[in-house]
Order: structure tokens, then sequence, then C-alpha cells
């Protein structure tokens, strides 16, 4: 492996990353775990994560992009605080996860993908998260909040914008 | 946090330790944990195959293969590494099953894959779960690093001699696409999560080149409860050529929607009426998606079916991964559909030009159709289009989004002809998207 001397990312997950490089037979099959790692430390996956990524597994630049634009969880560019993704995927959409949606567009006074002045939400609508049988379902960064209505999730709201929420990384 | 339910026509096998607090090691031990796999180790690998054999155990993802075929095919001799990988990216809509099992009894997901090594003669396991379930795969770590401290995992495991097995957890980044095998294989070798073609199929060429035997995490799951109560009295559990029970996951429009564990071959109606409590709020039932969106719909008289592969099958639906989708009168078909494909769509990996464009087009087509801007001869089209991706196509996602679309066009044509006509639901639950502005735009 490349040696790394300065890296980016915070000591907890540049030790994890050269973990990472040398469990699997071939280098880089940490490369989609270890994106999606550097975009919980940093918030998303920056210019410089992909350059010092494509040196910790000796591989292109190219290469990791390629990997990167492909998988829908990974994101180029910074998401809210608190990401919440709205499932309105058909087990959820029967209970109502497109009302939930638009609760949280009037709620957070923000569209699908974009993310609060404040920065502290960004909104997404998601495909099935794998919550169908206690949906509507919503997952706030890694956090699942399932059963809800529009009240209690404005409750969950509140509870992020006052630091109640958990913040599963 | 995923509630659990239960009802008296469950047989809890796969399920029997959910709420007990099996993600603990030592709890799980106590309930029979790690003795499956040690009757591995002592019995051997042919004994494995045979037991699996005789449970008539079908692969739980959705395709139904025989697993202990599946574990059959893979040569003895080989100079490249075996491996087992364990399928728990459970994207498709309508199914939560696996959730469940990484949440309520990880181990039994290890000890399978234990057992599938010793089957082929593997000394590595990859268990891959999808992005969005960070929080279990912290469970399935912590499940994995408390093995390896007891010495049920690394070298000479449960202190015999030469028998080494490693297991290696790995996460997805949002891909419905990485469920297929092949992409699955691409994914954890750090690519694009695109399928490859086969053959080769993956037990003689899989990752790394290698013999390699994947399966659904239930399938996995299964595996140490099949060798602790014998193949035979497993499959007397579930139907004919269907062996044991599964997980299926009822959700949308009934009472207790949740995840149940039934015998193969249990009746739908039942499942939904009695089991499920029937159609919510006492309304109407308007039609069921019987095995995860990619199954073909049913209607109300059409219910009196066995849930297995074969009654399924000959209903002119599947079983696919038990994901029950329950709709209501209030449902708008149209809507459903235009949801349907939207996912699909939206899923599609790109690699091959049937699915990606037939998705885009169905697609395309359904939210003009939506808008109100459809004509008669567009669901001929429609049709037409999705009967032509069917079965050309690299993978099966793009007969997976044909299939429920055609199910829907055949038998509920008259509520697209009505809705041509005008005619609405009360509460329409999609919002009619302005043609030209794209919904739901992603990376694939």
């Amino acid at each position: 492996m490349a040696a790394v001397t300065n890296s980016i990312f915070t000591p907890a997950y540049a030790e994890r990353f050269d973990k990472l490089a040398t469990i699997y037979p071939m280098k880089r099959s940490a490369l989609v775990p270890m994106l999606l790692y550097a975009q919980d430390d940093l918030g998303y996956v920056s210019d410089e994560a992909i350059a010092e990524i494509s040196v910790r597994l000796d591989l292109l630049e190219l290469d990791v992009r390629g990997v990167l634009s492909y998988y829908s969880m990974l994101r180029t560019k910074p998401a809210g605080k608190y990401n919440v993704q709205v499932c309105t995927n058909i087990s959820c959409m029967l209970r109502g996860g497109f009302e939930l949606l638009d609760h949280c567009k009037k709620e957070l006074g923000i569209g699908h993908k974009e993310v609060t002045e404040d920065g502290l939400f960004s909104l997404e609508e998601v495909e099935c998260i794998g919550a169908c049988c206690w949906a509507p379902a919503v997952q706030v960064n890694y956090d699942f909040h399932d059963n809800l209505t529009p009240t209690k999730m404005t409750q969950i709201l509140t509870d992020y914008r006052e630091g109640r929420g958990k913040d599963v990384k | 946090m995923p509630t659990l339910v239960s009802h008296p026509d469950e047989v809890k096998v796969i399920s029997r330790r959910f709420g007990a607090g099996a993600a603990d090691i030592d709890k799980y031990v106590e309930l029979d944990g790690y003795k499956a796999v040690q009757n591995a180790i002592e019995n051997g690998p042919e004994w494995i195959i045979n037991e699996m054999k005789a449970s008539g155990l079908r692969g739980r993802g959705g395709a139904g293969f025989p697993t202990g075929m599946k574990w059959s095919f893979v040569p003895k001799v080989s100079e490249k590494p075996k491996y087992v990988l364990v399928n728990g990216d459970e994207s498709e809509p309508g199914t939560c099953k696996d959730h469940v099992i990484f949440l309520h009894d990880p181990h039994s997901v290890i000890e399978g894959t234990m057992i599938a090594g010793l089957a082929i003669g593997a000394k590595t396991g990859f268990i891959y779960l999808r992005g969005e379930y960070r929080y279990l795969l912290k469970i399935v770590e912590k499940a994995v690093a408390d093995a390896y401290a007891k010495g049920y995992l690394g070298k000479n495991i449960f202190g015999k001699e030469g028998v080494d097995f490693d297991i290696i957890t790995q996460s997805g980044a949002g891909a419905y696409e990485v469920g297929e095998e092949s992409a699955l294989m691409e994914s954890l070798e750090g690519k694009r999560g695109v399928p490859r073609i086969k053959p080769p199929f993956p037990a003689v060429v899989g990752l790394y080149g290698g013999p390699t035997v994947i399966n659904n995490a239930e399938t996995i799951a299964s595996a140490p409860h099949i060798l602790l109560m014998g193949g035979e009295k497993y499959a007397k559990l579930g139907s004919e050529r269907n062996g044991g029970t599964r997980l299926f996951g009822i959700s949308g429009h009934v009472e207790r929607p949740g995840v149940y564990e039934l015998p193969m071959g249990y009746n739908l109606h039942d499942a939904i009426y009695k089991v499920a409590g029937g159609v919510k709020d006492g309304k109407q039932l308007k039609a069921v998606v019987p095995g995860g969106s990619s199954c073909p719909v049913l209607r109300p008289d059409e219910l009196n079916v066995g849930l297995d592969f074969d009654q399924m099958g000959k209903a002119g639906t599947m079983l696919g991964s038990g994901g029950i989708v329950v709709l209501d009168e209030s449902v708008s078909i149209v809507e459903f559909a235009l949801r349907t494909i939207r996912f699909y769509q939206h899923e599609s990996c790109g690699w091959c030009i049937p699915c990606r464009e037939g998705t885009d087009w169905l697609k395309k087509t359904m939210t003009r159709f939506h808008a109100g801007g459809g004509t008669k001869k567009d669901i001929d089209n429609m049709q037409y289009l999705a009967e032509n991706m069917m079965g050309r196509t690299f993978c099966p996602l793009g007969d997976a989004a044909a299939m429920p679309m055609l199910g829907f066009y055949k038998k509920f044509r008259a509520e697209f002809e009505e809705y041509l006509e005008g005619k609405r639901v009360e509460n329409p639950l999609i919002q009619i998207t302005p043609v030209g502005q794209p919904a739901l735009a992603g990376a694939h």
C-alpha cells in the first residue's frame, strides 16, 4: 500500500481505512465501504477524499469516481447534518409515505435533495429502505423511524433540531 | 425499532430466537447456538449437503433454487480459493425479513455461513449488508467479533486442528441491482454493481475468480436449524418440493403488518385475513402483490393459493422474497403501477439496453398517462414494451420490472381505461408531475 502520512480523515477513520485495505483478498474490495465511511466522516465525498482513497487502494481517481457515481447513497456535495430520507415506495406509499414527504417539505421548507439554510437538515425521497412492515418509515442519517404520522415526524425533527436525536455512524 | 408480531398459526423455526436477546453470543449458545456447525465439522461436507438436499430448502431470496443442489455444484478441487457470500442486500420493495434476522439473530447468519463454508470447502465467508442497514451492520460486526473472541472463528475453530474459517462483513452503498448475485460480486470487488454474463456461474467462477456460493441471508440462517432438526423433519414442515418454513413480511393495508414465519404452502388468503388480521379499517380488498414488488399482482378472487414456489408459479405469479403487499379499494392501480415502474427505472443499472430503455420509456409513458395525457394506444404500447423486455436482459431486473407491469395491464385493464375517461380515486396518493420534470433523478 502506498503510505498515507497526512490523511484528511479523522484519526479513527484513517486507522479504520488502514485496516480495511488489508482484510480482503484484493485491496480494491474495500472501495465501496471506504467511500461510505469517508462520507460519514466528511459529510460527503470530496475531491480530496477521492484522491486519498485512490492512493490508499492503488487505483486511478477515475476508477474511484466511476464507482462513486453508481451508488445512490454516495454524494459529492454536502448534505445537511441530518439527512432526512423519506421512503415513498409501495408499502410506505400505501400507509402515507407521500403525505409524510409533503409534511417534511413544509416543515423544513426544502424539496428533494435540498439543504436548509442553516445546514441542519437535508431532505431526500428514497426508494425502499427495508422497513415495509413498519411503514411509513424514514431514515435520518442511519437511524430508522417507523410507524410514523405527520405529528410524530414533527416531534422527531424537533428532537434532532434540539440535539436529542440519535446520530448513528 | 421494528416491532415483533406473532400469531398462533406460525411455525417458529428461524424466528424461534427472535426477541430472546440472541444477538448476545452467550444467549445464542444457550439457545442451541453453534451446535449445528460443530455437528457439521464432525460429519463432513457430504452429510451437510445431503441434509440440505433432504430439507427441500429453496432459495429465499426469490428465485427458489434448491440450496443443497447449489452447494453441490461447487467443484471439490479448485486452484483458486472458494468463498461463501451472504446476500443481505435486501432491497425489493415489500421485503424486510432479513432486517429482522440481522437484528434479532445475527449469529444464525454467521453459523450458516460457516456451515456453507464447510460444505463446499471454503475458508472465507463474506456477509454483505446494504448500506442503509448500518445499524444492523454494527450488530453483525459485533457478533463476528464475539465469535472470534470465543474461538468459533479464525484458526482451528472449536479447537479442531486444521479447521479454519474467517468472516468479513461488508457494506453496500445503495443499489437495488447489487442484490443480484453477479452484481453483488462486482460490488464486493470494488466495482460498479453491474451484472456479469452467465455462464460461467458463480459456483464455478465467482468472487475473485474462485468458486463461490451465494445465498440470501434467510437461506443461510436456515441451515443451522436444518442440521439441528434433520433435513427430512424440516422438509415435512412445508409442502411438496418446498421444504420448511419461511418469513413472510405482510405490509400495506392490513390490520397487523409484520414479519411472520409460516410453513411453505400456507394459504395466502389465510395469511392476509387470519394472520395479518384482514384489510385495515374493514375496507374491501382490491389487490395483492404476493412476493415483493416484482411479482405479478393477484385479484381478490385469486387468493386461494398456497404460498410456495410451485403453487404461486401455477397461479401465474411468484413467491419471490415473501413480501406480501395488500392494497385496499381506495388505491388507484394506475398510481401503484407508476410508483412501481419509477422504482425499477431508478434502479436499472444501465448495463443493458432493454432494461435501461424499457424501464425509462415505461416510466415516461406511465407518468404522462397518470398526468391525464394518455391514450388507449398507450396501454397496448406499454404492454408491448414490457413483453419485449422479458427474458432479454443480462439479469432479472428487466423481468422484475416487466412482470408486475404486465400483471397490472392484464388484470386491471378496465381501470386503466376508466382512468383515460377521467375516473379518479377519492384520495390520490401521488401528485401529478408536470411532464418534463424528472421524478427522483438518481445516479443509476
